[in-house]
């Protein structure tokens, strides 16, 4: 019974975040971008696009610029995210691909530092007047289901431990559709409720900023409109037949 | 509302940081808001009247078009996580404290619209996301406060996916205009360009009457004939400039200073009387029509006139829109000469001379002035002069390196990229929001006051015709005087030798206290 329903909820979550991100995606490339309006100074070709995209993702540059604070506490919580996402490939993978084996230590810490980078963001969310003011309810509840994402991740680790040969299983399981039992642990419940909810969630909130990044044309189109004339389909056909025309 | 006045810093006077975030204060320009265009206006440039019955349906309506039409606006729209980067980057929010000045907050006064009818979570969880309908208090805000932005794009510099309050000001006007509430002072002026070819209603008679005084008192003061042509066929390079220029201080004497670089080299150049306007205030209203409009009158000018070039003047938001939206919206300029960049700015028309020798200087000239520069916001983030990126940077102060021996900048993160705005910007210039144009200059004028302390620097020099009306305007209330604001072209006019100039007895001229108000609808 808790098998099955924590089955049907993973593949239920997965579909929609996977068509989720797919459709936003989608909508986004189709969507036209009539006017080049590059943030300058820009970079003049599309490699150099593709390098400053790169240091925006990597190194958040932009937002390093802006506030050190907010990027030391955003970078820490994403840096710490990717290798946590890293570390669980092991639950997903058999045999456990050898860098993955390589890195569990660096996983485990990055996980204390995602944690401390969340509570980060949220207390200049609390503490910082600006901030404050700017924040609705789904902001402030989208830091606290993270945290406790991880916080009942690592309480599996340090507090209550759970079995993850059994955990392991039940995922393989899902994978090759030969449904393993999941352990009624309660930790564990609640850290997979949590996942769940934030699969469901992600693309239909401001959590999938990521692909705005890329599709953003200040940051992604390069600074090249005297070299290359810009034609946006929506303005191929005259907007009205010629200047003074009307008058 | 001025605190400082300091012509002359006492030395160790401590000077605010320009940056300096002020305490939130909310509502503090809740009443600013600009006179409504009138019904003849509104419709002379394809928009209602006035309010229409269903302006809310209509409204929304407009935004879903805009959103599908634009990846920019969704993309930004969608995006922002209310990370607070952008939250200390809005001049007027650091010169008034209104939290609905900070830019997220500004665009929130329209994503919180664009989600509640456009978003599933805004649908159905509207308080949870912030989520509002529109209202009229709703609409009377977005009147306010979208009034309330330059449309400079410093918050797109600092925000990690480049959303641009911009973009998102210029939609919430569009909207606004499609519902028949838009903004006098932008709507009229377009639609004297429409019909007369400028900002001004200069028309061709007074023009050419304007610039035929304006040849004779540069023959009484420099004893050379230099021209300033109106609609002359066959003319290699037609002049695009801001209207100002033809009238207000300190920008004609920059067009002064175009015309003596065209003269000393022997260019064949042209104004046009039909394109007698650069700006494009289609841009600050979000209208692509209203902008591509004006800009066919450029194209058909070129055209008629059969010049091989289009240079554009001293002026940020038609650099801009000349730049980077010219040959999308009027192109393709298959007819010009393609060895030249389509267009090209005055300044690296100018630098190109000077690199090559061509000019002759005495810096000297200029040596009652101890100079630094604002880099105009449209030239800075929204286009680049020369070869290189952040050549908009350089090639202007390489210019007035060039004909001025003391130049300093202004702080480091007050300048190039990081540049604060005049004030004026975006379509606010109009004397109806002089209490916001005062207050939004602090940053740039604390700016100034450093270097003024610290480097005895007596004149700022701009490239665009906003900036050098606004400065004109507010520079007194930071202690300076009007006339401290000068053009680059004006320190080249100021400082080049003509062939068979008169010597002597000229260095200074005392002129230009009073002119500098004449063209408050100047772009």
């Amino acid at each position: 019974m808790l098998t099955s329903l924590y089955a049907v909820l993973f593949y239920g979550a997965t579909m929609v975040l996977v068509a989720g991100i797919a459709y936003r995606v989608w909508q986004y490339s189709t969507t036209p971008a009539p006017l080049k309006i590059p943030t300058t100074p820009a970079p003049l070709t599309r490699g150099g696009v593709a390098v400053r995209l790169a240091r925006e993702v990597v190194l958040f540059e932009s937002l390093f610029k802006a506030n050190k604070w907010i990027w030391l506490f955003g970078w820490v919580f994403h840096a710490g995210l990717l290798l946590v996402l890293m570390r669980h490939l092991r639950y997903f993978t058999e045999p456990v691909w050898g860098w993955v084996v390589l890195m569990q230590p660096a996983g485990l810490y990055a996980s204390f530092a995602m944690v401390a980078g969340l509570l980060g963001l949220w207390a200049r969310r609390i503490f910082v007047p600006r901030i404050r003011y700017i924040s609705a309810p789904s902001d402030h509840l989208m830091l606290a289901l993270l945290i406790a994402i991880g916080v009942s991740g690592l309480a599996m680790r340090y507090v209550a431990r759970t079995d993850i040969v059994a955990v392991k299983a039940f995922f393989l399981g899902l994978i090759y559709f030969d449904w393993q039992p999941l352990p009624a642990d309660p930790v564990l419940l609640i850290h997979l409720t949590l996942v769940v909810a934030l699969m469901v969630i992600f693309p239909v909130s401001k959590l999938l900023h990521g692909p705005g990044l890329f599709f953003s044309p200040s940051r992604n189109q390069p600074d090249d409109a005297r070299e290359r004339r810009h034609v946006a389909p929506s303005l191929t056909t005259p907007l009205r037949a010629e200047a003074g025309a009307k008058r | 509302m001025v605190e400082l006045k300091i012509r002359q810093p006492v030395p160790g006077e401590e000077i605010p940081d320009p940056a300096a975030i002020p305490a939130l204060v909310p509502g503090a320009m809740a009443h600013s808001r600009p006179y409504l265009a009138s019904p003849e206006h509104q419709e002379a440039i394809g928009f209602p009247g006035e309010l229409v019955d269903d302006w809310k349906e209509r409204a929304i309506g407009k935004l879903g078009e805009l959103v599908a039409n634009s990846r920019a606006l969704r993309v930004y729209l969608d995006t922002c996580v209310k990370c607070g980067a952008c939250t200390d980057k809005c001049h007027y929010f650091l010169g008034t404290g209104d939290p609905k000045n900070m830019p997220v907050a500004r665009q929130d006064l329209l994503r919180k619209v664009y989600r509640r009818y456009f978003t599933f979570a805004g649908k159905y969880f509207p308080w949870l996301v912030g989520a509002e309908d529109l209202t009229e208090e709703v609409l009377d805000e977005w009147y306010s406060y979208f009034h309330q932005c330059s449309q400079c794009r410093r918050c797109s510099v600092y925000c990690p996916y480049g959303i641009d309050t911009a973009e998102v000001s210029m939609a919430a006007r569009e909207i606004m205009d499609s519902v028949g509430k838009g903004q006098k002072y932008c709507n009229e002026i377009i639609g004297k360009v429409m019909k007369f070819g400028n900002n001004l209603g200069l028309q061709e008679k007074a023009h050419r009457a304007t610039l035929e005084d304006l040849e004779e008192d540069i023959e009484d003061e420099t004893g050379v004939a230099v021209r300033l042509p109106l609609d002359e066929k066959g003319a290699d390079i037609l002049l695009v400039t801001p209207s100002a220029d033809f009238f207000a201080e300190p920008h004609i004497d920059g067009l002064i200073g175009y015309a003596k670089v065209f003269h000393h080299v022997g260019a064949s150049w042209t104004i046009s009387s039909y394109a007698s306007e650069a700006a494009n205030f289609g841009m600050f209203i979000g209208s692509q029509d209203n902008m591509r409009e004006l800009m066919l009158r450029i194209r058909k000018a070129a055209e008629d006139l059969g010049v091989k070039r289009i240079i554009f003047g001293e002026c940020g938001h038609a650099w801009r829109a000349a730049y980077n939206f010219l040959d999308t919206l009027a192109g393709p300029f298959d007819f010009l000469d393609r060895r030249y960049p389509v267009p090209q700015h005055i300044c690296e028309y100018t630098y190109d001379l000077i690199q090559k020798g061509a000019l002759n200087f005495d810096k000297s000239l200029n040596d009652d002035i101890r100079l630094t520069f604002h880099d105009s916001c449209n030239v800075s983030r929204a286009s680049r002069m020369g070869d290189k990126p952040g050549g908009q940077y350089e090639i202007p102060r390489a210019i007035l390196r060039a004909v001025c021996n003391h130049f300093y900048d202004m702080p480091a993160d007050t300048i190039r990229e990081a540049t604060f705005c005049c004030g004026g910007g975006g379509g606010l210039l109009t004397d109806d929001l002089l209490e916001l144009r005062i207050k939004g200059a602090q940053p740039r004028m604390r700016a100034m006051q450093q270097v003024a302390q610290d480097h005895g620097v007596t004149h700022i020099a701009a490239i665009c015709a906003i900036c050098k009306t606004q400065f004109a305007k507010v520079m007194p209330e930071y202690g300076f005087e009007m006339d401290d604001v000068v053009s680059v072209h004006q320190m080249v006019s100021n400082a080049i030798l003509l062939d068979g100039q008169n010597t002597g007895g000229e260095e200074d001229d005392e002129d230009g206290e009073d002119g500098a108000e004449r063209a408050v609808s100047g772009g």
